[in-house]
């Protein structure tokens, strides 16, 4: 017979046999899976970025499936209308929550934070922080080295070349929670969106007593409480000299922005102010200008003091 | 000449500019800052208030814990308030502020220079007077020295070893030490030894030293169950484990103390505090630190009173150089960039460098080309490049398997990388982490 047939037969004749073999072996330790798990995966964002808690989207899935409710299960990333999207397949009703946003809680900006130092060594946030208080002299504030940047896969943070301070995309932003988990000082927050985006938040971490704490830094939280008494909500809360806001309090009346002697406090996307303006507001507004010009002077001139041996050894 | 098996690398010793400097005392400052942190382990506790009257060596405040230690007054005068100050890296810690006045000591100490051979104590009133005169390890790590004479049940040391070695480029502290109190720390050596109950003690000096290996063998001979082993010159063969290997040829297990073979390290300026302590009656106070650099105007050798602002120690020893690029705290491999000079001494200063502009300038780090010569350094036997790696990765739990815990921060990947990585800039970061999930573990 023609080798070329018996090698085809043999062959064919096992392929045949572990074909067999496969399909009995299949057919015995078949796993049973929810057949939902792929539907819900597949409304699923895919992103695998482990903001929801889980090790990705195919765990979530799981876990939804497995689910008597759907309360505490949220992709971050898909946000309201994939949770939705999830209930509808699973006939839930999908957990209600507000829509998130990171925050960055730092406004040591260049010229309200003077360098102190100069560092030279690996630009990475988690090294400096190990090492030393940073290039100024606020242990608590942004070391701006970037690590909150790398750690976004959606590229929604951005440092700003002029403040030095990270900046938040809120368009991008899913809320994933990397660049929190990132940042060594703990400066990010994932706070609510708030509707068209508005949001009032203390754009200061500084734990340390108010005298220090400005000398440091001209936009710093002096923990004086003056936020703490005008808001009417009891949304803020000042301890170890810092103030906080409770977002899920908060109404975003904004007296506390106009109460605040540094400026700590920060509120974005609202409409210009109306021109006629309460009592409260006209000596608050005025004086906050006046005392973020003055002292700035001063910390400038130490600038160029301490860093002169430095700028000379540069040449 | 014998010296530790495995890994270390040699760098230029620079020790000329203060080498054999007299060891000079620094002025009483006007205004003095104890930092209630100077060692390992819990803060202390202030006993003082605002406005108390303190002498020269009494006691202000008490040891926080067993891993703790006692802190005295280095200068006589009035407590000022009890508050923060800022330390070498721009972090707050306590301190207690004192406005020095005159310089009255308490009575008790014994100021003369007169040799005390004499001691009659037992051990447990050795280990006492050393605990309550707040003694830690001058070698650098700071810790406390009673703890290290108290070993766990179970264990017991049979050979103290003598940290003479001093393997840190530029510094000559204990060197100078060696050479003008030589007498000194063998009487300690002898209260030490009869505090641990044994009979052998071994110093263990480098070559580049020979004058002090030459007088220490000469004073050893007067003195029983001491002697002095010459080592070879080796970078980082001050590393408690280290010197184990050089000395007596014994390797301390990964994650255990020397006591695990029956040793117990100190430094020599320890041994001299401790002498103080048992003989003299005088706390641990001051220290001698080296203050060195190519530029510096005054290299040498200084005894300090803690409390005296970094900046006061400088100007007297010529000022800081105009070409000045980085003022290092402790000696080039193991020190670390100060941030603020105004700082106080403290027990754990034991140099100050300034290297210039071109000396401390970091070169452009390029690709990893997996030469392995980090491995071939690495005096614990890790692999740095790998660590590095995992630790910018944040693995940290991979990096425990791979003993990260071990590594001693000796800088030798990083001094030996022809990349110019920064390896040890992330094991350290990483070994910070990794030690924070152990202690969190521990805590569950």
């Amino acid at each position: 017979m023609n080798p070329i047939v018996i090698a085809l037969i043999a062959l064919g004749v096992t392929g045949l046999l572990a074909a067999l073999l496969l399909y009995f072996v299949a057919k015995k330790f078949k796993v049973e899976e929810d057949p939902r798990i792929d539907l819900v995966q597949e409304v699923l964002p895919g992103a695998n970025c482990g903001g929801c808690g889980f090790a990705g989207c195919r765990a979530l899935a799981e876990a939804c499936c497995k689910a008597t409710s759907l309360d505490g299960l949220l992709c971050p990333v898909g946000g309201q209308e994939t949770m939705k999207k999830v209930g509808d397949i699973l006939g839930m009703a999908p957990a209600v929550s507000d829509p998130m946003v990171a925050v960055v809680r730092c406004n040591g900006t260049c010229e309200a934070r003077p360098r102190t130092s100069q560092y030279d060594g690996t630009p990475s946030c988690r090294i400096v922080n190990s090492l030393y208080v940073g290039e100024t002299a606020c242990p608590f504030g942004c070391l701006g080295c970037g690590d909150c940047v790398s750690a976004c896969q959606f590229g929604a943070i951005s440092l700003n070349p002029k403040t030095g301070l990270p900046e938040v995309d809120d368009d991008k932003c899913t809320s994933c929670g990397a660049c929190v988990k990132a940042c060594p000082r703990h400066i990010i927050e994932l706070r609510k969106k708030g509707p068209k985006n508005r949001r009032v938040w203390v754009d200061c971490v500084n734990k340390d007593k108010g005298a220090i704490a400005r000398k440091a830094c001209l936009n710093a939280c002096i923990g004086c409480g003056k936020c703490q008494k005008e808001c009417q909500f009891e949304a803020i809360t000042v301890e170890n000299n810092v103030a906080y806001i409770d977002f899920t309090k908060c109404r975003l009346c904004r007296k506390c922005v106009s109460a605040c002697p540094t400026g700590a406090i920060h509120e974005i996307n609202f409409p210009p102010k109306p021109q006629p303006k309460p009592v409260a507001e006209t000596p608050a507004a005025p004086a906050a200008k006046p005392a973020a010009e003055a002292p700035a002077a001063k910390p400038v001139t130490e600038v160029t003091n301490v860093e002169t041996p430095k700028e000379e050894a540069q040449k | 000449m014998k010296t530790f098996r495995i890994g270390g690398v040699h760098p230029n010793d620079n020790k000329i500019y203060s080498a054999h400097k007299q060891i000079t005392e620094v002025p009483l400052p006007k205004k003095a800052v104890i930092p209630l942190v100077q060692h390992i382990g819990a803060p202390a506790k202030a006993l003082v208030v605002k406005g108390d009257k303190v002498k020269v060596g009494q006691l202000i405040a008490e040891a926080g814990g067993f891993v703790s230690a006692n802190i005295h007054s280095p200068v006589s005068g009035t407590v000022t308030k009890v508050d923060s100050t800022v330390d070498a890296w721009g972090l707050r810690m306590p301190a207690i502020f004192i406005d020095v006045e005159g310089d009255e000591w308490l009575p008790e100490i014994d100021r003369s220079n007169e040799l005390n051979t004499i001691c009659k104590l037992d051990a447990k009133e050795i280990i006492e007077k050393i605990k309550a005169a707040g003694i830690v390890g001058l070698g650098g790590a700071c810790f406390p020295t009673h703890v290290k004479l108290m070993p766990p049940p179970g264990k017991k040391a049979e050979v103290l070893v003598v940290n003479g070695v001093e393997c840190e480029p530029y510094l000559t502290c204990d060197h100078q030490l060696m050479l003008e109190k030589g007498e000194e720390i063998m009487v300690g050596i002898q209260i030490l030894m009869r505090a641990l109950d044994i009979k052998k003690a071994v110093i263990g000096i480098e070559n580049n030293k020979t004058d002090a290996i030459k007088l220490m063998q000469k004073l050893s001979s007067r003195y029983l169950g001491v002697s002095v082993e010459p080592l070879k010159l080796r970078y980082p063969q001050g590393g408690e484990k280290q010197l184990i290997d050089a000395c007596i040829s014994r390797q301390v297990p990964s994650g255990t103390l020397p006591i695990e073979v029956g040793a117990v390290v100190d430094n020599v300026a320890t041994i001299f505090a401790v002498y103080e302590a048992v003989q003299k009656n005088k706390p641990l106070i001051s220290r001698v630190m080296t203050v060195t650099g190519k530029d510096v105007k005054n290299p040498g050798n200084y005894s300090v009173r803690f409390g005296t602002p970094l900046s006061e120690v400088l100007e007297f020893a010529g000022g800081i150089p105009q070409s000045t690029g980085k003022i290092i705290g402790g000696g080039p491999m193991m020190g670390r960039a100060m941030n603020n000079v105004d700082m106080p001494t403290n027990k754990r200063v034991s140099g100050v460098l300034m290297l210039t502009k071109e000396e401390s300038c970091r070169k452009e780090p390029s690709a990893c080309i997996r030469c392995a010569k980090c491995v071939s350094a690495c005096p614990m036997g890790l692999e740095p490049y790998l660590l590095s790696k995992l630790a910018a990765l944040s693995r940290f739990d991979e990096m425990e398997k791979h003993n990260v815990m071990d590594c001693i921060d000796c800088g030798c990947c990083q001094f030996t990388c022809p990349s110019n990585r920064p390896l040890l800039d992330y094991i350290r970061m990483g070994k910070a982490q990794v030690g924070a999930n152990i202690r969190a573990r521990a805590q569950k």
